[in-house]
């Protein structure tokens, strides 16, 4: 299978450039990990991050001096806190002398609406949202549009069309045609937004595979630059059907993140000082990982029909 | 845990759940939401569909959510969404009955502020910011509000409007809400874990009912304002036996949010 299959490093290395917008997408779900920590390795520069939920990858990220500005619209620890490393870059009194990130801030609909507008080259989204909040102060970007059609009015968000989108998925096949099942979160907005676009998957495939099942297919290789083969890439996170979340790393993250040294020593341990993701799935250890493996679920199968 | 037998944060999701049992599509928010509503599912309201911003309807999870993307919300459920359609088609259509919302900052007309403590260019403490918290105060057709009651968060004035309530008033509020064609009609009620708060025909919260234990000196020494008490100030009947018994043993048997 040769196609666009390559490794991470050579994907990241081709792929992403300083100064880019990335956004590496996967609401909870298919968060990718891997390409975020392979980024951190290369020292890529002055990338403008995006994501609704920044979560603990662009934490780990921002902490590696990737990026000088965030897009986001929700900066959290899902289910245990703050974004430590992020808030230090973002509050006044802890800054440190440190030039301060960037951030432009929006609601989900209005991520995902800016997305959406990026995807359909559209130069702008409509949405019933934003109204009598503060946050079209906080970023002049969300601005009232009144509706050619009648006087209400409604916001608007520009198009955000990321140089590179990196999706994290079940299984692709070598020329990139990607299918996803759980949580879609707005990974194909995302995708066919970009410029270009990395997919990284748990599984690679035949083409026999995809076809079988064309329904399930989120993103097609027609735009598709890079396939990366990466088993629990997506590690803390989870991937339906394969893994779940790691919560334990989630909590730990927490006390780890609060310390700007403990921050930095632990990028070196598990970033840095490996060369890849096998790598740091062999450090994780068998044990760990095999605690993460869910129990059965299969879905019923249809019937597509042979019509000759 | 107190000499009552349980909690005052047991009190308070106990008391959330029992306010969804007239609720028929519910969208849940992170955090004590979460449990509130899963609690919900289990006791008053077990027809309830239960929707995640992360594009669930219909959601049957197996255990309590760790975070509102956990795998467990997709796993059986009615329907899994992306998250455009879940906010266009669900929420914006206007299909969601209420919208269940944690606040960092509130005032007494349940406007509510999730990002940031002082000045936005320049903040004190940076909170998450809005997820999906602005566009469900505005399209969820109710919304119900659950968190911790302090000085610090009954606030006078809050330092950001993220998700709008009664605005400055219910005659404003419901001009605006008219004109601007939102779905929601704004706060019906807000659970704490001193009492239930309702909000009056000015829009302005009002104490219905004091939880067992609780007293109207710790509500005024936990509100910025001086607030106002129902004319028929109640008791929130205590957490039986199996309600205590769910949030224990099936939904935080690890105590992370009640205790």
């Amino acid at each position: 299978m040769p196609g666009k299959v390559t490794s991470m490093h050579d994907a990241v290395a081709a792929i992403v450039r300083d100064g880019d917008t990335v956004a590496i997408e996967g609401f909870t779900h298919l968060i990718g990990f891997s390409a975020g920590h392979e980024i951190v390795r290369q020292r890529k520069r002055d990338l403008v991050l995006a994501r609704m939920t920044p979560d603990v990858i662009y934490d780990q990220m921002i902490a590696g001096g990737v990026a000088r500005k965030l897009i986001f619209s929700w900066l959290g620890n899902p289910g245990v806190g703050g974004l430590n490393a992020i808030r230090r870059r973002i509050e006044p009194a802890s800054l440190a002398g440190d030039r301060p990130l960037e951030i432009e801030e929006y609601s989900h609909f209005g991520m995902v609406a800016r997305y959406t507008a990026g995807a359909t080259n559209l130069p702008f989204m409509p949405l019933r949202s934003y109204f009598e909040t503060d946050l079209p102060k906080a970023n002049p970007l969300i601005r009232p549009i009144k509706s050619p059609y009648s006087d209400e009015v409604v916001y608007a968000v520009p198009p955000l069309n990321p140089d590179v989108s990196i999706i994290h998925a079940q299984r692709a096949d070598a020329n990139g045609n990607t299918q996803i099942w759980g949580l879609l979160g707005c990974q194909k907005e995302a995708a066919f937004a970009a410029e270009r676009v990395i997919i990284v998957v748990e599984e690679l495939v035949d083409e026999s595979v995809v076809r079988a099942d064309p329904n399930r297919t989120v993103i097609p290789g027609l735009i598709v630059d890079a396939v990366v083969v990466e088993p629990y890439g997506a590690h803390p996170s989870y991937v339906q059907g394969a893994y779940d979340r790691d919560n334990r790393f989630y909590l730990d993250w927490d006390p780890i993140s609060r310390d700007e040294d403990k921050v930095q020593a632990w990028l070196s341990e598990w970033v840095y000082d490996l060369p890849d993701r096998a790598a740091y799935v062999e450090k994780l250890g068998a044990e760990r990982i095999a605690s993460l493996r869910p129990g059965p679920a299969p879905s019923g199968s249809v019937d597509y029909g042979s019509y000759r | 845990m107190s000499e009552l037998g349980f909690t005052k944060s047991e009190m308070m999701i106990v008391a959330a759940a029992r306010e969804l049992a007239r609720a028929h599509v519910c969208f849940v928010g992170v955090g004590l939401p979460n449990i509130a509503v899963n609690l919900a599912k289990r006791t008053v309201a077990p027809d309830l569909e239960m929707v995640y911003e992360a594009g669930v309807f219909g959601a049957r999870p197996a255990r309590l959510p760790l975070s509102i993307g956990d795998p467990t919300i997709v796993t059986g459920a009615t329907a899994v969404v992306s998250m455009f359609e879940l906010f266009g088609y669900y929420l914006q259509r206007g299909l969601i009955d209420v919208g269940f919302l944690g606040a960092a900052q509130i005032d007494r007309f349940g406007n509510i502020n999730t990002t940031v403590i002082g000045d936005y260019g320049a903040p004190k403490t940076r909170l998450p910011g809005s997820g999906g918290a602005c566009e469900i105060a505005i399209n969820a057709r109710e919304v119900f509000v659950i968190m911790r009651q302090s000085a610090r968060s009954f606030v006078r004035e809050i330092d950001f409007r993220t998700s709008p309530g009664n605005l400055g008033g219910a005659e404003q509020s419901e001009a605006i809400r008219r004109a601007g064609g939102w779905n929601g009609r704004g706060p019906s009620v807000v659970v704490t874990d001193l009492g239930v708060w309702r909000f009056d025909e000015t829009g302005e919260m009002y104490l219905e009912s004091l939880h067992p234990g609780a007293t109207l000196d710790e509500v005024r020494a936990t509100i910025a304002w001086e607030p106002k008490i129902g004319a028929h100030l109640g008791t929130t009947p205590a957490p039986t036996a199996e309600e205590l018994r769910l949030v224990r043993e099936e939904l935080d048997p690890d105590g992370v949010y009640a205790r």
